[in-house]
Parts: C-alpha cells; sequence; structure tokens
C-alpha cells in the first residue's frame, strides 16, 4: 500500500513556508483575491465569529436594560434597535455564513476533491454577504432617521407588515435592514449552489453517495433546502421595497393589501431556516461522536432518511408561528400536526446519537463535551417545540419568554454549542495547532452553567407572562427575581466566550503541534497535512468504504468488507 | 507524508458524475423557481381584490403574438444545442441569432404593452394592487429575460469573433437550460395573468 500513497513528483508544493508567506500586503491581497475554498471558508467563519461577539454584545445590552424593572440603561428605541440588530445579525450574519464556512472547508477535504464547483463564484458569494453584513451595520452611521441621526432597523427581526409601511417606519433602517438581507441572501444562494454541485459532481473516485460522510450528506440537503428557503424571503423583501420606493400596495391594508401574506411569506422563509442552521449542527455532531466513541455512527442510512425527511417536512410547517392570527381551526389542526411530526425524524436521530455512544469508548475532550451537551439540550429544545406546537397552548404562551427560551435552547443550546465543537475539533486541521483543552474545559463548563442559568429560567419567565420586545417591564410584576437571574447567566456565556477567543488567538501561537490526525480519526479531511496544501490532495483519493481511513489503519480488518 | 487512501481495484472501473455546470443551472432554477413561486403567489391572492380601477379585464390584452415569439425561441435555441454538438458553427450561429431576435421581439412587445397601459390607461405599479402585482410579476420574468438576452449575446459576440467550437457545446447547454427555464416560466406568468387574472 505504502507507495500508492506517494504523491506523483512535482505535484507537491516543495516552496519553504517562509518564502511562500511573502510581505504583509501581498499576503493581504492573497486573501482578498483567493478562491481557494479553504481560504474562503476561514473567512467566512472568522467573518462569523467577528459578527458573533457583535451580536452577543447586544444581547448583553439587552440583558443589561432588562436586569432591574425601570431601567434607563437603553432608551425604548435603542432597545428596539437591538434586539432587531441581534435577531438579524446572529442568523443571517452568524448562523448561515459560519456553517456554510464549515462547509466551504470541509466539503471538498471530506469527499477528496480539490475545490469546490465553482471557485470564482464562491468567492463572490463571500464577498456579497460581507458586503450584506456591512451595510445592515452602516445603518447604525449612515442611515439619516427621522431626525438626521443614525437609524439602525428596529421593527424586529420578521420586520413584521404594517410596521415596516414608509408611515410607520420612516427613514432608511428598514431600507437597510431589506437591502442588506436581499445581498446576503444572494450570496447564501450562490453557495448553496456551490456546495449541492460540489457534492453531486466533484466526489473523489469511489464516493458513492451512500458512502459519504454523514457531514456532506447534510449538507446536501441543507443546501437543497435553502434553494428554497432563502428565495422566498428575498422575493418579499423585492416586495417590501416596491411597497416602500415605489408607492406598491403589496403589503399596504388601506389599499386591499394584506398583512397577513406578509406573515405567511415570512414563515415560509423563517421555519425551514431554523433547519438551515440545525441541520448542519447535526452533521457537526454526526462527524464528532462516532470519532470520541470510537465507533461508526450507529444508523447510517436512517440518519439520512432522517435528514432528507426533516428537510421536506419543515417546509410544511409555518404557519405554527401563526395560531395567534386568527386562522381557521382546520388549518390549525394541519399545522399542529405537522410541526408534531418533525418530532419522528428527530427523535430517530437522537436515539442514533445515543446508541452511537452506547457501549462506546468515549473520551471527554472538549468537542465531545459540546457534542454531548447537545444532545441533551436538542432533545429540550424539541419538547418545548412539541408543547408550543399545541395550538391552544401557544394562544396561552405566544410571544412570550416561554417562545424566546424556546428557540435560543435550538439556536444557542444546539447550534452555537456544536459550532464551538466543531471549532475544537477541526482547528487542529486549519492551523496545525490544538486548542488547548485547559482553557477548551473552562469555556465549556462556564458556558453550560451560563446558558442553563440563562435560558431554563427564560421558560419560567414566560410562564408568568413576560411578553418577549418590552424595553422595560414594572417592578410588581413578580419578575424581577428572574429577570436578574436570566441577566447573570447572560454575563457567565459572555465570560465563556471572552475564554473561546483567548483560546483560539492562544492556541494559534502556543498550542500544541497537532500533525495530520490528532484526533485518530477516519474521514479524509484528516489524510491531508495540517493545514493542507492549497492542492488539498497530491493524488486523487478512491475510497471503497464510509471511513477510508479506518481502512487504510486496519487493513486486515477493513470496513467495506462489512458494507 | 500524508496518508492518501487509494484502491487498486479501483482504478481501471469507471467512474462517472453529472456534469457541474448542470447541476449548477438546475439548483438555481429551484432557487429562482421558488422565487417565482412567492410573486405568483401574491398575484393570484390579490386577483380582485384591488379597491379602485382599472381592472385587469378593462385593461389588458393577451399577448399571443408575443408569447408565440417567446415559445418558438425555445425550439430555435434548442435547434442551435443540437447543431454545436456537431461542430456547425455558422448553423449554429444562426439559430441563436435568431433567438435573440424572438426574446428581443418579446421585449419589445412588453414594452409597447406597459406604454399604452400606464400613458392611456393610467395603470402604474403605484395605482392599486392589479398594478403592484402586474408590474411586479411582469417585470420579473422580463428582468430574467433581459438577463437571458445578455448572456445569449456574448456567446454571439463570441461566436462571431470565431471563438465558440464544439468544446463549449456543454457550457451552452447550460446556458440554453436558463432560457428554457425563462420560457417555461411565461407559460405560468401568462396563464396566471392574462386567462385566469383577467
Ligand atoms: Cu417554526
Amino acid at each position: 500500500m505504502a507507495d500508492q500513497t506517494l504523491p506523483i513528483s512535482g505535484s507537491v508544493d516543495v516552496t519553504p513556508p517562509h518564502a511562500a508567506a511573502g510581505t504583509f500586503l501581498e499576503r493581504l491581497h492573497g486573501w482578498v483575491v483567493t478562491v481557494d475554498h479553504k481560504k474562503l471558508g476561514i473567512l467566512y467563519v472568522v467573518y462569523s465569529l467577528i459578527f458573533l461577539l457583535v451580536g452577543g454584545a447586544e444581547a448583553l445590552a439587552i440583558r443589561i436594560q432588562l436586569m432591574i424593572p425601570g431601567n434607563h440603561f437603553l432608551t425604548a428605541a435603542t432597545y428596539n434597535q437591538f434586539f432587531t440588530m441581534h435577531g438579524t445579525t446572529m442568523v443571517f450574519l452568524v448562523g448561515m455564513p459560519i456553517l456554510f464556512g464549515f462547509a466551504n472547508y470541509l466539503v471538498p477535504l471530506m469527499i477528496g476533491a480539490r475545490d469546490m464547483a465553482f471557485p470564482r463564484l464562491n468567492a463572490f458569494s463571500f464577498w456579497l454577504t460581507a458586503l450584506g453584513g456591512l451595510l445592515l451595520y452602516f445603518s447604525f452611521i449612515g442611515g439619516p432617521g427621522l431626525y438626521g441621526m443614525g437609524a439602525a432597523p428596529d421593527v424586529g427581526w420578521f420586520a413584521y407588515a404594517p410596521l415596516t409601511a414608509h408611515v410607520f417606519s420612516p427613514g432608511n433602517g428598514t431600507d437597510y435592514w431589506a437591502l442588506a438581507l436581499i445581498v446576503s441572501g444572494f450570496g447564501t444562494l450562490g453557495t448553496a449552489i456551490n456546495i449541492v454541485a460540489t457534492i453531486i459532481s466533484m466526489r473523489c473516485k469511489g464516493m458513492s453517495l451512500l458512502r459519504m460522510p454523514l457531514f456532506a450528506w447534510l449538507m446536501l440537503v441543507v443546501s437543497a433546502l435553502t434553494l428554497v428557503t432563502i428565495t422566498p424571503l428575498t422575493a418579499a423583501q423585492f416586495m417590501l421595497l416596491i411597497d416602500r420606493y415605489l408607492g406598491g400596495h403589496f403589503f399596504d391594508t388601506q389599499a386591499g393589501g394584506s398583512a397577513l401574506v406578509w406573515i405567511h411569506f415570512f414563515w415560509i422563509f423563517g421555519h425551514p431556516e431554523v433547519y438551515v442552521l440545525v441541520l448542519p449542527a447535526f452533521a457537526i455532531a454526526n462527524e464528532i461522536i462516532p470519532v470520541f466513541s470510537r465507533k461508526a455512527i450507529f444508523g447510517y442510512p436512517a440518519m439520512v432518511a432522517a435528514s432528507v425527511g426533516i428537510a421536506f417536512v419543515s417546509l410544511g410547517v409555518w404557519a405554527h408561528h401563526m395560531f395567534t392570527v386568527g386562522m381557521t381551526s382546520v388549518s390549525n389542526a394541519f399545522f399542529v400536526l405537522s410541526t408534531m411530526l418533525v418530532g419522528i425524524p428527530t427523535g430517530i436521530k437522537i436515539f442514533n446519537w445515543l446508541a452511537t455512544m452506547w457501549g462506546g469508548k468515549i473520551r471527554f475532550a472538549t468537542p465531545m463535551l459540546y457534542c454531548t451537551a447537545f444532545v441533551f439540550q436538542f432533545l429540550i429544545a424539541g419538547l418545548t417545540g412539541i408543547i408550543l406546537s399545541v395550538a391552544p397552548w401557544d394562544w396561552q404562551l405566544h410571544n412570550s419568554y416561554f417562545v424566546i427560551a424556546h428557540f435560543h435552547y435550538v439556536l444557542v443550546g444546539a447550534i452555537v454549542f456544536n459550532i464551538f465543537a466543531a471549532i475544537y475539533y477541526w482547528y487542529p486541521k486549519v492551523t496545525g495547532r490544538m486548542m488547548s483543552e485547559r482553557l477548551g474545559k473552562w469555556n465549556f463548563w462556564l458556558f453550560l452553567i451560563g446558558f442553563h442559568v440563562t435560558f431554563d429560567t427564560m421558560h419560567f419567565l414566560g410562564f408568568l407572562g413576560m411578553p418577549r420586545s418590552i424595553y422595560t417591564y414594572e417592578p410588581n410584576r413578580g419578575w424581577n427575581g428572574l429577570n436578574m437571574v436570566v441577566s447573570i447567566g447572560a454575563f457567565i456565556q459572555g465570560v465563556a466566550a471572552l475564554i473561546f477567543v483567548y483560546n483560539l488567538v492562544w492556541s494559534y501561537f502556543h498550542g500544541e503541534v497537532a500533525g495530520n490526525d490528532p484526533w485518530d480519526a477516519w474521514t479524509l479531511e484528516w489524510a491531508t497535512p495540517s493545514p493542507p496544501p492549497d492542492y488539498n490532495f497530491a493524488t486523487d483519493p478512491e475510497v471503497k468504504s464510509r471511513r477510508p481511513l479506518w481502512d487504510l489503519k486496519h487493513p486486515d480488518d477493513p470496513d467495506w468488507k462489512y458494507e | 507524508m500524508s496518508a492518501i487512501p487509494t484502491v487498486p481495484e479501483l482504478q481501471d472501473q469507471p467512474w462517472h458524475l453529472p456534469s457541474r455546470g448542470r447541476i449548477g443551472m438546475l439548483s438555481l432554477i429551484i432557487g429562482e423557481s421558488a422565487i417565482f413561486t412567492i410573486f405568483v403567489v401574491a398575484y393570484v391572492f390579490y386577483i380582485g381584490k384591488s379597491l379602485s380601477g382599472p381592472t385587469p379585464g378593462q385593461v389588458l390584452e393577451v399577448p399571443i403574438f408575443n408569447t408565440i415569439c417567446l415559445l418558438s425561441s425555445s425550439i430555435t435555441i434548442w435547434l442551435a444545442e443540437r447543431r454545436i454538438e456537431r461542430n456547425e458553427i455558422k448553423a449554429f450561429g444562426l439559430w441563436w441569432g435568431v433567438t435573440i431576435a424572438l426574446g428581443v421581439v418579446f421585449l419589445v412587445g412588453t414594452g409597447l404593452e406597459w406604454y399604452k397601459l400606464i400613458y392611456h390607461d393610467g395603470l402604474t405599479i403605484s395605482t392599486n394592487l392589479f398594478g403592484t402585482t402586474f408590474y411586479s410579476l411582469v417585470g420579473l420574468h422580463a428582468t430574467h429575460v433581459v438577463i437571458g438576452l445578455a448572456m445569449l449575446l456574448l456567446v454571439l459576440v463570441f461566436t462571431l469573433m470565431g471563438r465558440v467550437t464544439e468544446h463549449h457545446a456543454e457550457r451552452i447547454q447550460v446556458l440554453a437550460l436558463y432560457w428554457h427555464f425563462v420560457d417555461a416560466v411565461w407559460v405560468v406568468v401568462f396563464t396566471v395573468v392574462y386567462i385566469v387574472g383577467r
């Protein structure tokens, strides 16, 4: 076997590293003009992490304001801007770009390709996304509002009509919001097309669809889902701009238009969007849990089927966000049942992860800690989701902090936890150095404690009737203590996030040298040097099973005999 | 040295994957279909909900000639696709040029229709709900025709410069896929706007 793993002579870059580096300007130029999927992947992730800190700071400002009743830390107007920007930032400038960043970096490596299907489209998509983010934040300084002040959008992340009409939202805040999301939406569409084409058309020899790592499978599902998810939002945003700029009447109730149409269009995007965000988190767990349990993933075909199933079902549940607008009981019943249906494929997944861990030789390194917490937190998030899917229950709790707690359990408890897991897991591949485990443990436990202090408590605020989006409350409502606890938890999470950033930077310079395969993993990206060279693979790999590196390490007992 | 797995037995087996161009274009078409679906749904939902005139029945004329032009351009581009496969560049250029001409006729027809609606019937995008949904949907489609024509023209210029050969057949067919999509969308728009909505 040995001679076949040697690279073809002349195909390997033998330039000494310091000669390749160049001056600072040359390197910067290299990053700006790059079409390499790995560099673009890193750009996506760094861009998202910066906005994660920004969005996190906004959340902290919100929590300071709500810490005590009658607080004057933020004005009502600023508070509206902050929660709008927090939501928009976290979904569009953090969640999607970071997960597409992981896909960008990892999918070609995992399927044995040298780059994405369309490298230039890839760069174009990233810069569109980046422009969208800048456009959104430029509104703070550049959108002359009512009194010539900077005017960030303040209509909530779902921007319900008719609040977005010119009469109710003068100034340009709403326009920045719509334009930023249209621009970054096209970036997202470009990346989704690219990932689909890469996975279908660029797989190495022997990598049949059912031999792909589950990460690649889920990214295929996510990208296909993105094609029909982000586009309805883009269409609705165009309608909004037509209303605002050309005097159209799509959402203008005075001229026969309907505010309900916007709500439908928004959630036709908004619900599948949750799955666009959470399926990549599943994808990460699918890679990490087997490696740290020292077992192949349990129920691979079931995992694939469940993912495809989730994608399809998620397209037919959007109106569970709309039980309180007054639909017919038939539609209510339909959306209650379709929403509950999502519980079946997600349940299958949770059982499969547990079955993968069951009897395994589990090693609780930081990535595995995060993934383990993810499984249980996602279970709870799913259960509160099923509670909320019951229409009468939703009538009671709609737009209360119970809903906020539920979806933050998904977005933070599942997605952010797995984003951390992924960074701890693949950082050695990207930089060549391990992240500090000691700091990693601090990071994990503080974040875990902060998370539960904040979001477990928030459920009770919801039961006690505290509505979302209010900038302050009266002291006699019985919400004081709980709000204080929620805010304290938020600050614990903030400290954990700072430790994480410190760990990222510290490990880059002082981390232990990782080598090619520090976790003894099985997918193709670990067959390349860390960091991988520009061309990824000197010779095109060929695979015979789902775990090509297992086959390589255990020629006496290869997987392909059993698949 | 990195260990890249290779499997000796696999080396002589053929390994065919779909063309990335086609998959990419099909993905774009799926995404675009979702955009059109939203606009079509809005159009259908708002049929007859305008609070003031003019109504579609009063002002819209069925653009039969336009429709025939656009739909037949799908046939001519198909003929061009077959020619480029066989490296008959002249014939390819001819059919490609006819396709562009038909597309331009369609656009001019839409322009004339809009001119009449705006200056004779007083219907603009802000007049009523019908105006808003009509100009948005038909305009969205016309925008796609313009983008398609720009790309078709680019190919025509390269053809006239003698740069197009049969090696480009696949790329040209991928582009043609987009044009077929634009034509297919017109069938939906036509049905919704000029048949159902009138
Ligand atoms: Cu939902």
